[in-house]
């Protein structure tokens, strides 16, 4: 089976390099921001969501719409249209010229006085997502983790302590967000413990976001290190890594 | 004094991070290996306990924003299947995926010496997200009637004997957005596929108690994950080398957060008396 085209070349310059330049110019047009919003920055930001916007629409006409409607629809059109019988086609066709003509209908938007055209497919995408989610979402997020939540707390030992921290982190937690009693006696007790647990999950996930916003700062310097840097003939001695 | 310090010039502590990502870097210095995570250790696991020729899925929900995290992830998982001899298949419910998939498989196949439509295959794009997974589950090669390269998925050796989740032994979601609990919502929990994840840090929070649950069998967090990922596997990448850059940048991160609450709280004492 055949994979992804190797090198071509444009104006005798490897259209690899050519992306490699492409993207390290990008990436410190972006970077600039750091020193103050400029004309620049504006630039790369602007054509980066350009390009996002044609590259899905790209993929999804030639990995969704081609195979999945365009394809099957075209497939077994001649003989029925040379035997003159038109009706054949619309029936043997119907599970694929329904849908691809309730997608059409969204265009409605584009047309004055026909903007209410698209409601249908969008009313059509609501149901179906709603009628697939909504007990789905309910078994998998709310009823798996209730039953999560209910482990042994004895022995203490072995793994019980984790347990009584788990239910006491989740009934105290609740509390903080139960409205109607108000939160005085044992309510306010809880409910404290329960600012608690936030504020010890808000810092992890504070921590965690620490660890993401560098790693795309380090994925970045290693690019300019490593893969641009050799193109200008700076050798850095790169790490090895596959 | 305190005033000075936490109103200075903002600048001067992205120059500071800047500096501290980019030394490792230029003296390659890593730092030892701590102890595996769990849910690390879990996910390698069981990979390692299914029989040769098992397919395994990877789904590319990550996009170009998120690779310097999910990229090592990818390769080093990649390598880990393919290395076993395990089928593997990339599908993605986003549309930066298929790209991302040729990136982390393609030279790791190419090192293993395995071939494309035989070992692995990159089923591409579909949209649909919750009504993909559920068609997955009633029959993957109607869900994917065409591959990435626009090959037919029933002439694929790869996919030789694989219907729907049944045949699958493990599916690992790759991930920066919300894709996993769609995954465990619409897959793992009505049709009881074995699932495990491996997502950005930010993201990470949020998945834990997936495993509590069972929902997933293992989970790989940020680069960290993907680090300990490799020396798992053995093979040299991108996260052991960018931990050392991460490291340092977390300590200053540390020290500036102490100077800042000293500081607010030393200004705030001063206020208070002065009142």
């Amino acid at each position: 089976m055949p994979e992804p085209s190797g090198i071509t070349e444009i104006l005798g310059i490897p259209t690899d390099i050519i992306g490699l330049w492409v993207a390290a110019l990008l990436t410190l047009a972006i970077y600039s921001f750091l020193y103050g919003d400029n004309p620049v920055y504006k630039f790369a930001e602007h054509l980066f969501v350009g390009v996002s916007a044609a590259y899905g629409a790209a993929i999804v006409y030639h990995q969704a719409l081609v195979p999945k409607l365009v394809q099957p629809l075209s497939a077994g059109l001649i003989q029925p249209l040379l035997a003159g019988n038109p009706a054949a086609i619309v029936w043997s066709k119907a599970t694929l010229l329904i849908p691809g003509m309730l997608g059409l209908l969204i265009f409605g938007r584009f047309f004055r006085g026909y903007q209410w055209l698209s409601r249908w497919p969008i009313a059509f995408v609501m149901g179906l997502g709603a009628g697939l989610s909504i007990p789905r979402s309910i078994q998998s997020l709310i009823l798996e983790q209730m039953h999560g939540t209910m482990q042994p707390v004895w022995p203490l030992t072995g793994g019980g302590f984790d347990n009584l921290l788990l239910i006491v982190g989740v009934v105290c937690t609740l509390a903080y967000f139960y409205f109607s009693l108000p939160h005085r006696g044992v309510m306010r007790w809880l409910s404290r413990i329960g600012i608690w647990f936030l504020m010890i999950g808000f810092g992890a996930g504070f921590g965690n976001t620490v660890m993401a916003r560098i790693s795309l700062l380090i994925g970045r310097i290693e690019f300019l290190l490593y893969e641009w840097l050799p193109t200008i003939g700076i050798h850095l001695g790169g790490p090895g890594i596959g | 004094m305190w005033e000075k310090l936490l109103y200075f010039d903002r600048r001067i502590i992205f120059l500071l991070i800047g500096a501290a990502v980019l030394i490792p870097f230029l003296t390659q210095w890593t730092l030892p290996h701590g102890k595996i995570t769990a849910t690390t250790q879990s996910l390698f696991d069981a990979i390692e306990q299914l029989p040769v020729g098992t397919p395994v899925m990877i789904s590319f929900d990550y996009g170009p924003s998120s690779m310097p995290e999910v990229e090592p992830m990818a390769k080093a998982l990649a390598y880990h299947i393919l290395s076993r001899n395990l089928r593997l298949m990339a599908v993605t419910l986003v549309i930066t995926g298929p790209q991302m998939a040729d990136r982390a498989i393609i030279p790791v196949a190419k090192q293993l010496g395995k071939k494309y439509g035989k070992d692995w295959v990159n089923l591409g794009f579909k949209p649909g997200g919750a009504v993909l997974l559920t068609q997955m589950g009633e029959s993957i090669k109607r869900a994917y009637p065409t591959d990435a390269r626009n090959n037919p998925t029933i002439k694929l050796p790869v996919m030789t004997g694989v219907e729907n989740y049944d045949d699958i032994g493990l599916v690992v979601d790759l991930a920066s957005s919300g894709a996993p609990t769609t995954w465990i919502v619409y897959a793992h929990d009505p049709y009881r596929v074995n699932m495990a994840a491996g997502v950005t840090a930010v993201e990470a929070v949020d998945y834990y108690k997936f495993l509590q649950t069972g929902q997933l069998i293992g989970l790989l967090n940020g680069l960290k994950g993907a680090a300990e990922y490799e020396f798992l596997v053995g093979r040299k990448g991108f996260g052991k080398l960018g931990m050392a850059s991460q490291s340092v940048a977390h300590l200053l991160i540390i020290v500036l957060v102490i100077i800042g609450n000293i500081g607010y709280f030393t200004i705030e004492r001063h206020r208070s008396r002065r009142r």
